[in-house]
């Protein structure tokens, strides 16, 4: 190969982000988003603060929204040029891959002062 | 059964401003018949005029690919008692320019399909008297089923991306590059790949999979796609890493 | 001989309308909205237990009103809609092969120092697992997946 190509790259977040996504997504939209939020589960707050601390929880975090935002950037600029039509390709890509890029920037940050 | 069936057949004759129109025919409803023979008894009794193509009338030359009640079908493999009491519309292939009635202009396919290079590729220089190259009947099997195509373009019919990207190679072209670098005879790789990595090649397909569902030879398309995509990034991955000397 | 003057068909704006399995591509892609939302979700989480149980309280309220659990049900129902789509769709992208399959030998063009030379090399071959295989495997993993965070956030 003679060339370096940046649209595999994308790719393969875009697919790294797919498999996180399906595998670990569900679960916590349960937990998170409603069980805990119905009160049907109601785990103590010290605890929650223990695992969300932990530097390997902070590690997985942190790379699993980079893959899950990626993913989304990936899928939603082809959507909005196969789904939309919008054919502003320059544009489009630097608003979806430049928000995937300051979400991971903002995750990391968090991570590292939590 | 009824005695006949009404098919509503796109008529279309070039002309500055001319757009396509529907005509409607009553044919026999046979039980043996297929679309392409209710096309031909057209031909033969109605309108001499309507044009079409086909040739083999058994689904493997892939000459009578057609729009049938919007889906994309070789007219000689589907039958026409399958749309009874009707009507049925047959119009011409999505996604391609229309020439006369129901022909459509495939130069686009023509042009593609040897930019992907769909023969075997050396660098030795083996001739017949050499021998033959041995290959086990495992070796067949991966990629067997890519072979399978006959250039029917029933996915490009089918394949949204192809409809919004003129540009992207499409996947009859992905699916027989792909049979040729899974075929071990071969050697070509690197430059199937230096035609398929760019922008027009794999990275289009957003893995509809429409394509391998109107397939009517099974190649699965789609999937020869997406596995191509994974050879790609790798090979790509593994160009970012090798050293400056080894590229 | 000049050109023929051919048609155009046009395609539509609305062309994933037009069939269901269309629909249901443009459903799937759409999911990942709902993908990009909860690692939001997450992280305004993560911040708020950061910052104390004051913090984590307000988040909780916040999440249970009205409209962020109607997204969040409609989010779950969209992810869903993706993990059942990537698990069946993952064993047609890719060939995942099981003790059934072994080496042959082959040539392969390899690139040695800027010259591209053929070599012998080794593909694997057979043993393809069948579509089921891959696709259990992948639910069993989001069933291990799933009953460990489980398990770690409620002990």
């Amino acid at each position: 190969m003679t060339k370096r190509h940046l649209e595999p790259i994308l790719w393969l977040l875009f697919s790294g982000g797919g498999v996180v996504s399906a595998v670990f997504l569900p679960i916590l939209v349960v937990l998170f988003g409603l069980a805990i939020p119905l009160g049907l589960v109601q785990p103590d707050y010290n605890h929650l603060h223990a695992v969300v601390s932990y530097w390997l929880t902070r590690l997985v975090l942190l790379g699993l929204v980079v893959l899950m935002l990626f993913h989304w950037a990936h899928r939603f600029r082809y959507t909005l040029h196969d789904g939309l039509q919008l054919r502003w390709e320059t544009p489009i890509a630097v608003l979806c891959y430049g928000a995937a890029l300051l979400g991971s920037l903002a995750t990391l940050v968090i991570v590292l002062t939590l | 059964m009824a005695d006949s069936i009404q098919m509503q057949v796109t008529r279309y004759a070039p002309a500055p401003g001319a757009v396509p129109t529907v005509a409607n025919y009553d044919v026999p409803l046979r039980k043996d018949w297929s679309i392409l023979d209710g096309l031909n008894f057209v031909k033969d009794h109605i309108d001499g005029s309507l044009s079409f193509r086909w040739s083999c009338r058994m689904g493997i030359c892939g000459s009578c690919g057609m729009n049938v009640e919007g889906q994309p079908q070789l007219t000689c493999a589907t039958f026409l008692s399958d749309y009874a009491p009707g009507p049925v519309r047959v119009e011409p292939l999505t996604n391609f320019p229309i020439v006369r009635d129901l022909v459509v202009d495939i130069d686009d396919f023509m042009e593609k399909l040897p930019r992907v290079k769909p023969w075997i590729i050396r660098d030795d220089d083996v001739t017949v008297i050499d021998g033959e190259y041995l290959q086990t009947p495992e070796e067949l099997e991966e990629y067997k089923q890519f072979s399978n195509c006959i250039n029917c373009m029933l996915c490009y019919a089918a394949c949204p991306i192809y409809g919004l990207e003129p540009e992207f190679i499409g996947p009859a072209a992905i699916a027989l590059a792909e049979r040729y670098d899974l075929d071990t005879r071969d050697r070509g790789q690197r430059e199937r790949l230096d035609v398929l990595i760019e922008k027009e090649g794999v990275w289009g397909c957003t893995f509809v999979g429409e394509c391998t569902r109107v397939c009517p030879k099974h190649v699965d398309p789609a999937g020869a796609i997406q596995r191509y995509k994974l050879k790609a990034a790798q090979e790509n991955v593994m160009a970012f890493l090798l050293p400056r000397a080894a590229r | 001989m000049s050109a023929p003057i051919t048609y155009r068909q046009p395609v539509s704006r609305l062309w994933w309308l037009k069939k269901r399995t269309y629909l249901l591509f443009v459903l799937r892609e759409l999911s990942s909205i709902f993908v990009a939302w909860f690692a939001v979700f997450l992280m305004i989480m993560v911040v708020a237990i950061g910052r104390g149980e004051a913090s984590y309280q307000n988040f909780v309220n916040w999440a249970a009103s009205p409209v962020v659990i109607m997204i969040n049900v409609i989010a779950l129902a969209f992810l869903i809609l993706h993990t059942v789509t990537w698990f069946v769709l993952t064993p047609q992208a890719m060939v995942v092969r099981g003790p059934g399959s072994r080496l042959a030998l082959t040539t392969k063009e390899v690139n040695v120092e800027g010259r591209w030379v053929s070599a012998a090399t080794a593909v694997r071959v057979g043993g393809r697992l069948p579509a089921a295989a891959v696709i259990a495997s992948q639910y069993a993993g989001l069933l291990v997946v799933s009953a460990f965070i489980a398990w770690l956030v409620l002990r």
